[in-house]
């Protein structure tokens, strides 16, 4: 069990991230709002209350690893790692802009914090369990977490790992799929037909947590915490999420990657920060 | 480097792939961290005799070459060196995207063997027959690609390749080649190997041709004609150096591949010509095609990649002058 002060830390920690977030997208005007917003409150608890770091040192070779499978949704983790001190916060107004650290899709060589380079959906879940088998090689006691979205779970690429890492034991990776139901063209289930995800992985032979509110810190920590319980295979956290979460002009309009103007991010980060207040 | 080319080109005794697992378990026990993946094919690569003596180091992905590329790429995130293998035909096409992102553009540091490339693949046929395996790699920065030509040149390029970091992509005939090079031969990453030295032509191949190309010339010494001859085992970064002063010093160029004339050795060298010395250049390789069913003899006779082809390239070439 958590604590209910930390419970409310996170909160506000997920708050942060989500005012981050849009001060980033404000910035450029453009960018993917909801898969971003969606995934907020697990940043929340992987970087809040969950994960072994030192922002100080990003290369630690002790840490827990983080892989955004999800690239598209760096600006979420950018948020996380400027408010864990991983680099300045100003520098998230640079973000897609020429020469920038903080790129649409996480990169590991460009933004300190970044384990690695994503982007091209279904490959960073890959290379989380080269990580995984490289940090059990190297006897580190340490985890690694990957965060897949819904959509990218109808890469190929994607089963392939489901395969790989029960096969092999991997049980110091733990896994999430951001299950918003919803991709550019349609629900998962209209576009691809994509239905039951974690049923499918618990046939694959993972430990399969369905979280009913993938926003809520607390329901988030309390699979964690149950997953590190479980010994003998990798886990898997299905999120139920809100597509466009915690941001009012977003949320329930088609919010894959939309135009963000400064008066609608305004009024959004101006309601999270009365939500903030409410806590 | 210090090459000592055989006078007589037999069969080796070692198969390629016998010396290729050999040379990395070698360098395991030495302490290099390296990790070999595969993709269901360590027996046909001579690794799964090891797999139960070297469990830490040596690990199969399964029917799924995508995720042991991108499983290779995470694990040189933590500082390991893998090695990947699958045929060449799926350790290019099949996972172009995987390479190029998680890899090259991760700047990753995996070296992936493609096996059995172009006629090689005899018997498997046009399906798994890769002329386009170098043209696509070639297209990724920062990727190297290594043909290596014989047993002697592989034991000697294996350690450089696992000491040069970045991603590689290595052109593997695993069965007996011809023996070109002496034993205790050495080579240099980037830099071709001159086997003989002529002033009327210059012939540069690579591979399975090298041994076509050593017996052209052979055949055009009678013929009164002297051609150069180098091995470009390392198809990029390619030897700048060689290819200018092979135009410069005998004015008339031949490449010979076992690879589709697009975008192979004969496209990188006709791109340095073009910037550096405009020369004339004939390309023996496959026309644009699909491969087939046949022994490898029997397609290097079907695609144009004899002795006799080289040759005929030769006389084409030189009349161009």
């Amino acid at each position: 069990m958590v604590s209910k002060e930390k419970i409310r830390e996170l909160k506000l920690f997920a708050a942060d991230i989500r005012i981050a977030t849009l001060e980033q997208l404000k910035a450029i005007g453009i960018g993917h709002v909801g898969g971003s917003m969606s995934i907020c409150d697990v940043i929340a608890c992987l970087y809040g209350g969950v994960m072994n770091i030192d922002p100080g040192n990003p290369r630690w070779e002790g840490r827990d690893r983080f892989i955004l499978s999800k690239g598209h949704a760096g600006p979420a983790m950018y948020s996380a790692l400027a408010l864990k001190g991983y680099f300045d916060y100003e520098e998230l107004l640079t973000l897609n802009r020429p020469g920038t650290r903080l790129p649409s899709h996480t990169d590991m060589n460009k933004t300190p914090g970044v384990d690695m380079t994503t982007g091209s959906l279904g490959q960073g879940f890959s290379s989380a369990l080269g990580i995984a088998v490289g940090c059990r090689a190297k006897k580190l006691n340490n985890y690694v977490y990957v965060l897949l979205g819904d959509g990218e779970c109808e890469e190929g690429q994607v089963w392939e790992c489901a395969m790989f890492a029960p096969a092999k034991k991997l049980t110091n990776l733990i896994g999430f799929v951001d299950y918003n139901k919803l991709q550019i063209c349609g629900t998962v289930e209209e576009v691809a037909g994509l239905v039951d995800i974690g049923g499918k992985f618990s046939a694959f032979g993972w430990h399969v947590a369905e979280v009913q509110d993938g926003n809520d810190v607390e329901q988030i920590m309390d699979a964690i915490s149950l997953a590190k319980s479980v010994k003998d295979k990798p886990s898997m956290i299905i999120l139920n999420t809100k597509k466009g979460k915690g941001c009012c002009f977003a949320e329930d309009v088609f919010n894959h990657n939309m135009a963000v103007s400064a008066e609608n991010a305004d009024r959004a980060i101006a309601e999270l920060k009365a939500y903030k207040e409410s806590l | 480097m210090n090459i000592k080319v055989l006078k007589d080109n037999s069969l080796s005794k070692l198969e390629m792939r016998e010396l290729y697992a050999a040379s990395l378990i070698e360098m395991i026990e030495g302490g290099e961290p390296i990790m070999i993946t595969d993709a269901d094919l360590m027996r046909p690569i001579g690794i799964l005799p090891y797999l139960k003596k070297y469990p830490e180091n040596i690990f199969d992905c399964g029917i799924a070459e995508s995720n042991m590329i991108g499983v290779a790429c995470g694990l040189s995130a933590e500082g390991f060196i893998p090695f990947t293998h699958t045929f060449a035909c799926f350790a290019s096409r099949r996972v172009m995207d995987q390479v190029f992102m998680s890899g090259a553009y991760a700047k990753r540091n995996v070296k992936m063997i493609g096996s059995d490339p172009g006629v090689c693949a005899g018997l498997n046929g046009g399906t798994h027959m890769a002329f386009e395996d170098v043209a696509m790699m070639r297209v990724v920065p920062e990727m190297t690609i290594v043909e290596p030509t014989d047993p002697v040149m592989l034991k000697n390029l294996l350690p450089q390749i696992v000491h040069s970091y970045g991603m590689t992509y290595i052109r593997l005939c695993r069965v007996q080649t011809e023996e070109i090079y002496e034993e205790g031969s050495s080579f240099e990453l980037g830099r071709a190997a001159m086997l003989r030295d002529g002033g009327d032509v210059t012939i540069i191949a690579a591979g399975r041709e090298v041994i076509e190309a050593v017996n052209a010339a052979k055949q055009l010494e009678k013929m009164g004609i002297q051609a150069r001859v180098l091995d470009m085992f390392t198809i990029k970064p390619i030897d700048v150096e060689a290819v200018v002063s092979a135009a410069k010093d005998t004015g008339a160029i031949v490449t010979a591949e076992n690879h589709n004339i697009i975008g192979g050795l004969g496209g990188a060298v006709a791109e340095v010509l073009a910037a550096h010395m405009p020369a004339p250049v004939e390309m023996v390789g496959v026309k644009d095609l699909f491969g087939e069913v046949a022994s490898t003899e029997v397609l290097k006779q079907r695609f144009g990649l004899t002795a006799g082809d080289i040759v005929a390239a030769v006389q084409k070439v030189m009349a161009r002058k």
